[in-house]
């Protein structure tokens, strides 16, 4: 009889996980020539991921909104014109023979309009057309003097601090009562039914959750193109180290940094109670898709912003706790590092359980990278978009080719970018792929 | 006294260096005098900041001391304050970028590094470029960029530059999030600079007061 989930190891819960992946449930393959492609790939992560050695280097390009530019479109015209993502998507993953692939990554700015997004701007939308991908708005969304409102009670601070400040629409909810006692609710709703500025948010809100749909169907075709073609899907839910979830979300870079002078306790207290939510929302998404990978975007902790002893305080104990949270649950912590950790930082990280997580490097020495995580941990990167950019086809096979050289030993590498990529010759793209499948054969 | 504000200011300790500059206020000390011990104070924090002892809160936060000094001096201030300049910048983020928090670092510590300052902002369009070097008559014009669609903003700025007979005289410099040497070269840029530091550095060499 199979163990329960509770009695199992989090290496047997993952084990759990990649079965799922390997046999996603309810899927069905156009052939069996197609499902043996999708298990060939996405046992070449799996074996990655374990740090075991794969019969070659695992591929897998996040090339975000370079999907529109490859097929002759704007990211505004994908953001915009549903039935241009169909095209281009089934034309990117026609074109490059990577290990994974899930669906475009583009939000839904249709719905993002109605409802007056304020965090995000992109071609169309506060930036110019030609704009080739969105830009995050960066305030300080909490005050300083609000972190006990977020440490007493996360959600009410969401609901009437949060939400309206960051949602145009959802302006009516700062001026509501709290919602926090467990009785009244239904009468509390019905006097917002009655109340003509509630009624004017449900409004926006059914009507952007119309918009929703024609963009989740439109993502949904997607995600079923790559599964017909064989690509295993990696993004299985997303979370934050809790440190950027407050610099980048909550009290932006200034606020956060003068909360790291004047209020450390507060910054530090509230740090805690996200690393518990991040970990919940985190495995919850993740249950609910077919891939165990939990992506995990990172900003302020690397060598530009802060010090070792800053990170060692603010960043890592609490991002720490969060991932072990996550591996636990048998997930798969893909790490993306933006800009580059120094030898410092790379050992602080290598402490983690042996082949639990996957660090996907932007501009680390890949070289110190492998020396030092190599025992530790899969790595992927770093081709940059400076570099696809700038550079090459010959350039980027050479450049390549020393990466391959430098991490592929033993296992535990995957070849990808370091960042996403907007614009780029193709060409440029095409040849890390096949410098992948000709140089990341293991004999 | 003034030994101890400026360490007080570089050590970042808040109450004690404003606790300070109110004492030194009611002392009816010359305003200019503290004004100047704060200028040497932000000294010592760029060199530490250059000296890997400090990183971008350290900078960060100076800048929020600086600004609460300035504003307990000014009311005793006769007149306009006029500090001999060193040097024109002008400094902008490139059109489809609105990532800000380089950009005014750089501003802040070209400053207080002795230049006068011109920032045009984010997301600024070529043309905006154009016309404050015009204006200033700068030698220096510093790009900032966060993402991957700063390469191209980047490149067409220095092409446009170029085009109005702009760039013999005038040095360019990069930085910020994914730039690098390499997105220099492509951009036609003179220098890439990896902090704020660098890009005082740069101007104060080509200004010949390196």
């Amino acid at each position: 009889m199979a163990r329960e989930w509770s009695e199992m190891t989090w290496q047997e819960r993952r084990e759990e996980r990649f079965k799922k992946w390997l046999n996603p449930p309810g899927v069905k393959f156009p052939s069996p020539a197609i499902e043996k492609t999708y298990k060939e790939r996405a046992t070449r992560m799996i074996k990655a991921f374990r740090m075991e050695i794969p019969d070659c280097v695992p591929i897998h390009l996040a090339a975000s909104s370079f999907v529109a530019y490859n097929a002759g479109y704007t990211y505004k015209d994908l953001l915009y014109d549903y039935s241009k993502v169909v095209p281009a998507w089934t034309k990117f993953v026609d074109e490059f023979d990577q290990d994974t692939a899930d669906a475009p990554g583009l939000f839904p700015a249709r719905a993002y309009e109605i409802l007056d997004y304020k965090v995000n701007k992109w071609p169309g939308h506060g930036l110019p057309d030609r704009s080739t991908l969105h830009n995050f708005v960066e305030k300080e969304y909490m005050n300083a003097d609000e972190y006990d409102l977020f440490i007493n009670d996360s959600f009410d601070f969401g609901l009437r601090h949060f939400t309206p400040r960051t949602w145009g629409a959802f302006e009516p909810l700062a001026d509501m009562p709290s919602f926090s006692d467990f009785q009244g609710i239904p009468e509390r709703l019905m006097m917002m039914c009655q109340d003509p500025r509630f009624q004017k948010l449900f409004k926006a809100i059914w009507k952007a959750s119309q918009e929703n749909a024609k963009h989740q169907k439109v993502m949904g075709e997607c995600a079923q193109i790559s599964l017909d073609r064989g690509f295993p899907p990696l993004m299985g839910g997303i979370m934050l180290a809790p440190f950027d979830t407050v610099a980048d979300l909550l009290r932006g870079t200034r606020g956060s940094v003068k909360d790291m002078f004047r209020q450390p306790e507060k910054l530090l207290e509230t740090l805690e109670i996200i690393t518990e939510r991040s970990r919940e929302s985190a495995v919850a998404m993740t249950n609910m898709s077919r891939s165990p990978v939990v992506f995990v975007p990172t900003h302020k902790g690397a060598d530009a912003f802060m010090s070792v002893k800053q990170f060692e305080k603010f960043y890592w104990p609490t991002f720490r706790k969060l991932l072990l949270g996550v591996i636990n649950e048998g997930c798969v912590p893909m790490i993306v590092i933006d800009g580059s950790y120094n030898e410092d930082r790379l050992k602080i990280i290598s402490e983690l359980p042996k082949s639990s997580v996957v660090w996907n490097m932007e501009k680390t020495d890949m070289a110190m990278a492998k020396k030092i995580l190599g025992d530790s941990a899969c790595i992927a990167g770093n081709v940059t978009a400076a570099q696809l950019y700038t550079k090459t086809p010959e350039f980027i096979k050479e450049y390549v080719r020393y990466l391959i050289d430098t991490c592929a030993p033993g296992g535990g590498y995957i070849l990808a970018l370091g960042s996403g990529i907007d614009k780029c010759d193709p060409a440029n793209l095409q040849a890390i792929v096949e410098a992948g499948r000709e140089y990341g054969v293991y004999n | 006294m003034s030994g101890d504000y400026v360490n007080l200011l570089a050590d970042l300790k808040e109450d004690e260096v404003l606790a300070l500059t109110k004492k030194r206020l009611d002392a009816k000390e010359d305003p200019m005098k503290i004004l100047e011990d704060s200028r040497k104070g932000m000294e010592v924090v760029g060199s530490r900041f250059a000296g890997g002892e400090y990183f971008l809160p350290e900078l960060v936060f100076s800048g929020e001391l600086l600004k609460q000094i300035n504003e307990l001096v000014k009311p005793h201030l006769k007149g306009a304050v006029t500090q001999k300049k060193i040097g024109k910048v002008v400094i902008g983020t490139v059109a489809g970028d609105i990532h800000d928090i380089g950009l005014n670092i750089v501003d802040f510590m070209l400053d207080v590094n002795g230049f006068e300052v011109t920032n045009l902002g984010v997301d600024v369009p070529i043309e905006k470029f154009i016309k404050a070097v015009k204006d200033t008559k700068t030698t220096i014009l510093g790009l900032s960029g966060f993402l991957t669609p700063a390469f191209d903003a980047m490149k067409e700025t220095v092409e446009a530059l170029e085009k109005e007979g702009l760039r013999k005289n005038l040095k360019i410099m990069i930085g910020g999030g994914q730039m690098d040497d390499d997105v220099r070269k492509y951009a036609k840029a003179d220098a890439y600079g990896k902090d704020a530091m660098a890009a005082v550095a740069l101007s104060k060499k080509w200004i010949g007061a390196a």
